[in-house]
């Protein structure tokens, strides 16, 4: 065997570690190979820092090749040691700390490093950037002790930032320069909508402010003083401003350096011996900041380095915003320029926001938030450059109407070409996974995930590549039945609840003995869960298990972030009393409850109360008539109304009396997650019920009756389920409604998520148009009631469950317990 | 039998997947009840943001923080996950011992044990 080459590498992230990737699959042995890396650890997936940070993934889980992958390999990693100097005559890299490394072939990808606004109080401690992990372990840190946070920078970065930080209990504010959140990927409409969304969140946003110095305390950072006079307190300051290609040791070695390193098509630096790759480099006066052109370029100089001909020419590139919650899909190019043409869909009741940039017939440029689906579609009409004027007028409703397409959802993706692309971040092809599920028989996303890399980044294209399942497998893929419950069963949700049912399983032990569980007595995530599936399933026999209740079901109070309970009594339909508010103001003053405030469902609640003081608290508002609201229950919450026939002058119905018999009639049963209900006196719809899990718009001829709409991490307007005549016929419809949900969702599912898994079709079916079928879900939902129509405040009152609010022994004064 | 140790009550006392609270001056310690009936001490504060680890789920010998989902094992204080849970640190247990049905607790630091 021939003398090796040797390769050397420097810098370790994601680029080089895709090139290696392709290298090997092309060329397993060609290369001697060393990889020097300031960073001290192995290649991990940077893009995922962001849900490490927000706490929804762990390290481990982004770690793309381990310690045993570059032993498996033959491949000596340097950890922890930057290269300082290239000696390109004796073809030499040698890092800061003397370990030096001979090449016959070079890679340069040093990635890029953070722009630090060279403010006054810039090198403060407590001044973050956030480039890698070490930045997220300082912010985790900071985060512990709670306290402010300001991040300079709202674009992509900042915002992930603020939001992780936001869910890790600081109080963030993100401050930026320009008037428009992310300006460099959203217009300022999407802009707007996006602004909302984050400061929904609790997060403060300031536009069109420039920093002007960081201010400093003992020594370390205290603050962000604005141009506009504004001092913005902060205990941490991150700034995400920006990125700058590393291209220093590049420069000293003489190599051609632009922005970046300057490559040619085959990635080959100005020394034939040196390439570079990743985001340090410049390209046909391009630099990226994303992971798929990297990943296509990492493809091309494996190639070169295997041996074969190949050229990268550019990439077009799309964004997606990675904070939980939000929607937002941008590609190409939307600046405005002489010639181009828009098309802009708004549907603000829905949060949908769409734009078209056009140019000859062509998109160039395309803007979406909320419904992000036709995303892939639209990115691959860009970057084939194809002719819309067929379908011009219906090309911005998305695939599913353009072009004549039926309204499946697979239908979009079945006619994707083969090399229609699916992963964005991969740059994989419909073709590859299709080609991957049938010849090596994948089941599962996880399957495909581990076989073509699809879906293993940013994971935002995983719906896509279930529709590619279900389209090659049809009925031998159960995307439902998929992911198991919890790490305690290999069974979805829907399994169980069939087989309860099926096996006529009547307690959580038979259940997990049944049903092989794997661990001795589940985990927090199934035990709710079955608890609900039995008490939904078994009426009347089934016994409710308290300690599988999440704390606020157990206690019957909402726990709150310092440990203290918050009480919400009912108020039926919004309507109160003297008496009730007397009795309100009683229990303030006599508990010192710190904060009263009124909710969005229009009823009063008494925060930041002692939990051993919750059995008296409720003792005197239950005799005041008062009782639990079942705030803190997955249950029926609130029925908001307004006023109706009884004072408004629009009012058609009685909507305020209604909104009550519903809530008298409905309340304390317990339901998969949370229900709101509303119900509105005319169109006008003060109540807003048509954001409502069920809502009622009256009308001069009855009622009529809504579903699935969501406000919370979601904004979506209802569907119409029916029409109702008389007020007992509504009423028909709206518990049967709700009895349909609790029989057939999974825990934790929303009736608009119930809904658009089943088919809002076939609850209609089911509950409209099948009378027999709806008196039948409406009396086993009475049969229900008689069970759960018990006030559990006042159960408590007697002294049910008395140990769980007082404490076992007080030791305070040393002698107590004896 | 150890002085140190404190009668805070009976088995019986605390319920089956459940826990009770014993106050002292230095710290509120949860007493946990497993399924199988062991009994368990420890500090009644999470390592992430200190919340009240007696209202989470109890399963097997772990409870699930009530706050944001911290599983916690009862035995060792330790958080589940890579490295230990938030920085590393873990929750204090409490020696315990039953005599007869009774819990004695040891709730106070015994001052050469406190090293780090
Ligand atoms: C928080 C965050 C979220 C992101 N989200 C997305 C996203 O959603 N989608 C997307 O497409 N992109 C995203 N990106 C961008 C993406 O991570 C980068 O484009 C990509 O990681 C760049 O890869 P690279 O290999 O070029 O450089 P890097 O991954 O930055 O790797 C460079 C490595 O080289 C090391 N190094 C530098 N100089 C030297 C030296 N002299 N000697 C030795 N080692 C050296 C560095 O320490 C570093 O480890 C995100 C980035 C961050 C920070
Ligand atoms: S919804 Fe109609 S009836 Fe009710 S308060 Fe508003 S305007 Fe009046
Ligand atoms: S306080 Fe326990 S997980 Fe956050």
């Amino acid at each position: 065997m021939p003398q090796r080459q040797k390769l050397v590498i420097v810098g370790n992230g994601m680029a080089p570690g895709r090139m290696l990737e392709e290298l090997l699959k092309r060329s397993p042995r060609a290369y001697d190979i060393t990889i020097f890396n300031a960073e001290p650890r192995v290649n991990y997936d940077r893009i995922m820092l962001s849900p490490v940070l927000s706490a929804e993934k762990t390290f481990e889980d982004i770690i793309i090749h381990d310690d045993d992958w570059y032993a498996a390999n033959d491949i000596t990693l340097h950890k922890g040691k930057r290269v300082a100097r290239i000696d390109r005559d004796a073809k030499v890299v040698e890092a800061e700390d003397g370990t030096a490394a001979s090449y016959d072939r070079l890679v340069l990808a040093t990635g890029s490093s953070p722009f630090i606004i060279p403010v006054p109080g810039h090198d403060l401690p407590g001044v973050l950037a956030y480039r890698d992990l070490d930045d997220v372990d300082a912010m985790v840190e900071a985060a512990e002790h709670g306290g402010k946070a300001v991040v300079i920078g709202g674009g992509l970065l900042g915002l992930e930032a603020a939001a992780g930080l936001q869910m890790r209990g600081m109080d963030v504010t993100v401050i930026h320069l320009m008037p428009t959140l992310m300006e460099r990927q959203l217009d300022t409409a999407a802009g707007h909508l996006l602004r909302q969304a984050v400061e929904a969140r609790g997060i403060k946003v300031l536009t069109e402010a420039n920093t002007q110095s960081i201010t400093e305390k003992d020594g370390k950072v205290a603050g962000v003083q604005i141009e506009d006079g504004r001092l913005l307190p902060a205990d941490i300051v991150v700034m995400a401003v920006g990125i700058k290609p590393s291209s220093g040791i590049a420069k000293d070695a003489g190599l051609t350096v632009g922005r970046g390193i300057s490559v040619d098509d085959t990635l080959c630096t100005s020394d034939p011996a040196v390439s570079a790759v990743g985001e340090c480099v410049e390209h046909r006066g391009m630099c990226y900041g994303l992971v798929a052109p990297l990943y296509e370029m990492a493809k091309t100089l494996a190639a070169n380095l295997a041996g074969e001909e190949a050229s990268y020419t550019g990439s077009v590139t799309s964004t997606k915003l990675k904070v939980t919650g939000i929607n937002l899909f941008s590609a190409g190019d939307f600046a405005d320029a002489e010639g181009r043409e828009e098309i802009v869909l708004r549907d603000a009741s829905n949060g949908v926001y769409r734009r078209l940039v056009l140019e000859d017939n062509r998109i160039v440029g395309a803007v979406l938030y909320g419904d992000v689906a036709d995303g892939a579609w639209f990115f691959d009409l860009i970057k084939r450059s194809t002719d819309i004027s067929e379908m011009r007028d219906t090309v911005i409703f998305g695939q599913g109407f353009a072009g004549g397409t039926p309204l499946d959802p697979t239908a979009a993706v079945a006619a994707l070409p083969d090399d229609g692309e699916i992963c964005g971040c991969n740059g994989i092809c419909k073709g590859t996974i299709v080609e991957a599920i049938g010849e090596l028989g994948l089941k599962d996303v996880e399957g495909v995930r581990m076989h073509t890399k699809a879906s293993a980044s940013c994971g935002s294209c995983t719906g896509l590549v279930e529709q590619l399942l279900t389209l090659s497998l049809g009925d031998d893929y159960d995307p439902a039945g998929v992911p198991p419950m919890c790490g305690c069963t290999d069974l979805g949700h829907g399994d169980v609840r069939r087989l309860i049912v099926a096996k006529n399983l009547k307690t959580i032990p038979d259940v997990m003995q049944e049903l092989e569980w794997t661990s001795s007595c589940g985990c927090a995530k199934c035990r709710p869960a079955l608890n609900y599936y039995l008490l939904a399933t078994w009426p009347g026999e089934y016994t409710d298990d308290n300690q599988s209740r999440f704390i606020n079901e157990r206690v019957h109070a909402n726990i709150q972030k310092d440990g203290t309970y918050s009480v919400v009594p009912r108020m039926w339909g919004g309507i109160t009393s003297a008496d009730e508010l007397r009795a309100i103001a009683d229990v303030t003053d006599k508990f010192n409850v710190p904060t009263v405030k009124v909710t969005g469902g229009q009823r009063i609640d008494l925060l930041g109360i002692q939990k051993e003081d919750l059995p008296a608290v409720w003792a005197d508002l239950n005799a005041a008539g008062l009782v639990s609201g079942h705030a803190y229950g997955k249950a029926l919450r609130t029925v908001k109304t307004c006023v109706g026939t009884d004072w408004c002058r629009f009012g058609t119905q009685d909507s305020t009396g209604f909104g009550i018999r519903i809530e008298k009639f409905m309340w304390g049963s317990w339901t998969p997650a949370k229900v709101k209900m509303a119900v509105s006196g005319c169109p006008r719809n003060c109540s807003e019920a048509t954001c409502k899990d069920v809502g009622v718009i009256c009308v001069d001829s009855g009622y009529e009756i809504h579903f699935a709409g969501a406000a919370g991490l979601e904004i979506k307007g209802t569907v119409v389920l029916g029409h109702a005549s008389t007020e007992d016929e509504a009423l028909e419809i709206i518990v049967a409604v709700t009895q349909l949900y609790r029989e057939q969702a999974y825990y934790l599912e929303r009736i608009h998520k119930w809904a658009a898994r089943v088919g809002v079709d076939t609850v209609r079916e089911q509950i409209m148009d099948d009378v027999e079928r709806r008196k039948a879900l409406f009396e086993r939902f009475c049969y229900s009631q008689k069970f759960s129509q018990i006030d559990p405040w006042a159960e408590r009152v007697q002294g049910d469950q008395a140990h769980e609010f007082m404490p076992l022994a007080d030791l305070t004064r040393m002698q107590a317990a004896e | 039998m150890d002085t140190d140790f404190i009668d805070i009550g009976t088995v019986e006392d605390v319920p089956v997947r459940g826990s009770r609270l014993v106050k002292t001056p230095d710290a509120t310690i949860a007493i946990f009840k497993t399924m199988e009936g062991q009994i368990f001490a420890i500090e009644d504060k999470c390592p992430h943001l200190s919340g009240p680890l007696s209202q989470g789920i109890v399963h097997g010998n772990r409870v699930t923080c009530p706050l944001h989902n911290l599983v916690i094992d009862l035995a060792n204080g330790q958080a589940d996950g890579p490295g230990g849970g938030p920085n590393g640190k873990c929750v204090k247990t409490f020696p315990i011992e039953i005599m007869d049905g009774r819990i004695l607790l040891k709730p106070f630091d015994v001052p050469s044990e406190k090293v780090a």
